[in-house]
């Protein structure tokens, strides 16, 4: 499935600067994963040693938390919007 | 909707409070002939009780709004005083009140804009202690705060306390807007259970921020509490807005609330505020980066000498390029993003000192390198602002 993989700005450092990234994929893992085979320092920010994804990172499919669909397993279609959430902090810009 | 926030729907006859005044029908007459507000919703303002925590980036365009606006009473929380790096996007202060209070500043500049609201002080940093005592008189919380363990704190306080947090964050140029602690609405521990490990956080390298998006996302921020006060609309609950100004766009996304979250899920196993700095792994400024404590380092002025003597040592700049157009000491140019594929540019048979801004970002190069065989690497303690500090203070801090 032709999808797109919006990187949001924090990340956008580690994935060659890239807004966002168009890729085949069928459900959230491969997306995630083609992600980061192609940016391999993309790795650590989004799976803890362990390979599970990160808890201050969220991964939407379109509009929905895939934790409350299928989790990585999540199915996507053709022209489905998957992003990266995560945590930011920042409220004065030190 | 907005049943947790009080609203004085039948204003008392004798409250003079419940009233308003022939100025006050003047300075708020634009929100008097719209029907959304009118009299009841400007007088539910009038009543109503707002804490801001922080004044800076987020708290300027929220507090100056809500004052404008007429919310009764507004409480200050922030411990830090003016500086000039502040002043790109701080809109509560002018260069005069560099070096002051910013909690005076504001107060100051809230009670010139409508002295006809109550503005109450906290000069101090929110902490576990304080915190239940100071949000409990309050209707709404706004989070204009900075970072992650003061965010943790005001969404558990905010839970404990039954009050809306209407909350925003910003990092650069995007923005994050949503409401937590509504009644049934999700909270900030159902949108991220954890905060990231400080190694993680985006480094000094990916910091900075567009000077209007504060401004943006705070008035949104503002939007939201007015709306809740006077309970009209729909309140931005169980929705993250996401915006980013570069793009120049808004996106939404469902914000569900976990039924097993352990500070508003059916069996909380939070139900008192906990140590925030050790629940996000902070323990003081120093330890903040683990690579840091391990690496060989020098200190500027130990570089100067060997500079001054001569020593063959080559110097590594790791930071961004545009971080080198604002200043440098001179060194060949690697980002610290791009070290594992230029490291060929680098003679391991040479001694090589590593400098960022910091020290933090030439900590994780320095400790790379090792790790790539090279033996002769040195971090430069406290990085270029050590180097203005302690040796030349021609070279401006950032």
């Amino acid at each position: 499935m032709a999808v797109k993989v919006i990187i949001p700005t924090p990340l956008r450092p580690y994935a060659g600067k890239q807004d966002s990234v168009e890729m085949e994929a069928g459900n959230v893992r491969e997306a995630l994963k083609g992600l980061t085979t192609r940016f391999g320092e993309l790795k650590k920010h989004l799976y803890s040693d362990d390979g599970r994804l990160r808890s201050f990172v969220n991964v939407y499919v379109n509009d929905e938390d895939i934790r409350y669909l299928e989790k990585e397993e999540t199915q996507l279609r053709d022209g489905d919007i998957v992003s990266i959430v995560p945590s930011i902090a920042g409220g004065t810009g030190k | 909707m907005a049943s947790k926030i009080k609203s004085p729907n039948s204003p008392e006859t004798g409250n003079p409070s419940a009233a308003l005044s022939k100025e006050e029908i003047t300075r708020y007459s634009r929100h008097l002939i719209m029907p959304e507000v009118g009299m009841d919703g400007q007088l539910k303002l009038k009543q109503a009780k707002v804490l801001c925590i922080g004044t800076g980036g987020l708290g300027a365009p929220l507090g100056l709004y809500l004052a404008a606006a007429g919310v009764g009473r507004i409480g200050l929380v922030d411990f830090d005083k003016v500086d000039l790096s502040n002043l790109q996007r701080q809109i509560l202060f002018d260069t005069n009140d560099i070096g002051r209070p910013k909690i005076e500043a504001a107060t100051n500049r809230l009670r010139n804009l409508n002295p006809d609201i109550q503005i109450d002080n906290f000069e101090t940093r929110l902490t576990s202690e304080n915190a239940l005592d100071i949000l409990k008189d309050y209707d709404i919380v706004v989070d204009g705060t900075d970072n992650f363990p003061t965010r943790y704190l005001v969404n558990d306080a905010c839970v404990i306390l039954g009050k809306p947090n209407v909350y925003g964050s910003i990092f650069r140029f995007e923005g994050q807007i949503t409401i937590f602690g509504y009644p049934g609405g999700p909270c900030y521990r159902c949108l991220y259970p954890e905060p990231p490990p400080p190694g993680l956080v985006p480094s000094c390298a990916e910091g900075g921020v567009l000077g209007v998006l504060p401004g943006i996302v705070g008035a949104i921020q503002a939007a939201e509490t007015l709306k809740l006060i006077i309970g009209k609309g729909e309140p931005l609950v169980g929705r993250l807005l996401l915006f980013d100004a570069l793009a120049m766009r808004f996106r939404e996304l469902k914000l569900r609330k976990n039924p097993e979250c352990p500070v508003c899920g059916g069996h909380p196993t939070i139900t008192k505020l906990i140590d925030y700095e050790e629940f996000c792994g902070i323990r003081g400024e120093e330890s903040a980066s683990p690579a840091q404590a391990v690496v060989p380092e020098i200190s500027p002025r130990e570089l100067k000498a060997r500079l001054d003597r001569g020593d063959d040592l080559f110097i590594l700049d790791v930071r961004e390029p545009h971080e080198f157009q604002i200043c440098n000491l001179g060194g060949h140019l690697i980002p610290l993003g791009e070290l594992s594929r230029r490291v060929n540019e680098l003679d391991s048979s040479r001694e090589i000192v590593a400098h960022c801004r910091s020290g933090k970002r030439s900590a994780e190069a320095v400790e790379f390198l090792r790790s790539a065989g090279f033996r002769k690497v040195l971090n430069l303690k406290g990085g270029i602002l050590a180097w203005s500090d302690e040796v030349d203070a021609s070279v401006p801090k950032y």
